[in-house]
């Protein structure tokens, strides 16, 4: 046990939390005002919803020694969850620790698809889909990517801090709910306007400070290794940021702060499963050609194709996580890390295809559970509010307040 | 001369604005309003305060028009708002007495488009 790792991991914990209030506030202010309360709604309710799943039986079935398919029942209730180090995961923080810093991750998965369902989705229908895409979807790929037994782990598949577990996996499930809810409702004409970019400005922030800990907390110790996850990371959104905002300089004549807030969201996205296997040259490297794949995917091949990811949730974390998984593959050296491995610039071009590998599993497996678990919460509940309700927004059928009075 | 006042649901905007300009009605002001006519408001509820019958927020669509333009702004309006349910809105056209343009100081018709 160390008490600085210990110290350092807790921090990063409440960093990672920081973070889901902070994507409600990324969503919320790109949604309609008649909407905003929804989005936060339904971000803080999954705070709270799989903070609890995850002590009951969530973390067990992702984290327990397990089949290679996932983990048991054996650790549900924390039951030999203890304060003491589980080496296997953790040799120097408590294991209670390890969890909680895992919970936050299982926290903020579900709620980025959140994004591509939003304004249309149905409150009580979106819960249950919430606990069983946990369940059957997260709890499977992190145990696959991460957990003791997991066969892309022991394939030698790098994702240092969850592009694939997270940002890959709600990614797809993002585009599938996008195409299977359709889309908002006279949004082929006039694509709805964000009504607060101030607050979207704001939700960066906050994810951007959160996202520390996120990848600097997943060396799950205060030493070195935590330092470069944290300077790759912090790199990776600043040149993602500038250069999302030079494309719109270029295409359109002007930068934006929405664009450059996007773009540092997407270099976070790329950087983390790269955060502690890259130097800063890879760190760059990722973060200035991410934005050229996901400004081209939000802007020009969601138009083309005509799906209505709402608040791009799979043109950010899909791609941008592909990306970040693939260039791991590309920059990682064991310079940086010696539990890592090389990749392709380092002499090892057969990471690359591990990566590749890691990918394709996670999109089929996610995309293919997401559909049925759709469907069959559609068959049963409805996903979708009624045309008259998703007139008059969410806030109001949903939940009964408005965010904004006109009169006072 | 006439002045056309619109209330209309707020999604229906974009479409009211489109349809206008393809009669070519350009000038319009806009502004947000709350009421409710036959469409009961909906009940709201913080901490357990209910809001009994809350107004419903509306757009208020005004447009100064001389008279050979009056049912071309009101075919395009309904155009745009119709969706048949309750709370589609209403239109009030009212007379108007007089319109200056302030910067030329122009009055009547020619001040109006």
């Amino acid at each position: 046990m160390n008490a600085g790792d210990t110290a350092w991991v807790l921090v990063s914990t409440a960093l990672v939390m920081l973070m889901t209030p902070g994507l409600a506030f990324f969503y919320g202010g790109m949604v309609r005002r008649k909407n905003i309360l929804s989005v936060l709604m339904q971000c803080f309710f999954i705070l709270c919803l799989v903070s609890v799943l995850w002590v009951v039986y969530g973390y067990s079935l992702a984290f327990a020694p397990g089949t290679g398919f996932w983990g048991g029942f054996q650790w549900s209730m924390l039951n030999g969850v203890g304060l003491e180090p589980y080496n296997d995961y953790s040799a120097t923080v408590p294991h209670q620790a390890f969890m909680i810093f895992q919970g936050m991750f299982a926290v903020i998965t579900p709620a980025l698809i959140i994004g591509a369902f939003a304004e249309r989705m149905k409150f009580s229908s979106f819960v249950i889909f919430t606990v069983l895409w946990l369940t059957l979807v997260y709890a499977p790929v992190c145990h696959w990517v991460w957990g003791l037994g997991g066969f892309l782990r022991t394939m030698g598949a790098l994702d240092f801090a969850g592009g694939t577990v997270v940002h890959i996996n709600a990614g797809i499930a993002a585009l599938v709910t996008a195409l299977m809810i359709g889309r908002r409702k006279n949004s082929e004409k006039h694509i709805p306007s964000p009504h607060n970019l101030p607050f979207v400005a704001l939700g960066t922030a906050l994810l951007w400070f959160g996202w520390y800990g996120f990848n600097a907390g997943s060396a799950l110790a205060a030493n070195g290794l935590a330092a470069n996850a944290f300077v790759t990371t912090n790199t990776a959104a600043a040149a993602a940021g500038l250069s999302w905002a030079l494309i719109e300089w270029i295409r359109n004549g002007k930068p934006t702060l929405f664009g450059i807030a996007s773009g540092a969201v997407a270099g976070l996205v790329a950087i983390t499963p790269a955060a502690g296997f890259v130097n800063i040259s890879g760190a760059l490297i990722i973060g200035l050609l991410v934005s050229v794949f996901c400004y081209f995917a939000a802007v020009v091949i969601k138009p083309a194709l005509g799906y209505d990811d709402a608040l791009d949730a799979f043109g950010v974390h899909c791609v941008g996580g592909i990306w970040g998984a693939l260039a791991t593959g590309l920059f990682a050296t064991k310079l940086v890390n010696s539990a890592g491995a090389d990749g392709f610039f380092y002499g090892n071009p057969a990471q690359l295809m591990i990566q590749v590998k890691a990918v394709a599993v996670t999109v089929v497996y996610s995309g293919i559970v997401t559909a049925v678990l759709f469907k069959a919460v559609d068959l049963v509940l409805g996903m979708r509010v009624s045309p008259k309700e998703e007139d008059m927004g969410l806030d109001l059928t949903q939940h009964h307040e408005r965010a904004y009075t006109v009169l006072e | 001369m006439k002045m056309v006042i619109a209330i209309i649901q707020p999604s229906r905007l974009d479409d009211v604005k489109e349809e206008l300009y393809k009669a070519d009605v350009h000038l319009i002001t806009v502004s947000e309003v709350l009421g409710h006519g036959r469409q009961k408001g909906i009940t709201e509820v913080y901490r357990g305060a209910k809001e009994m019958g809350n107004l419903l927020r509306k757009v208020r669509v005004e447009i100064a028009v001389n008279d050979n333009f009056v049912e071309p702004a009101v075919k395009a309006i309904v155009k745009g708002a119709k969706t048949g349910e309750t709370g589609d809105g209403k239109i009030f056209i009212l007379p108007m007495e007089q319109c200056i343009r302030i910067r030329t100081e122009e009055r009547g018709s020619i001040a109006i488009g």
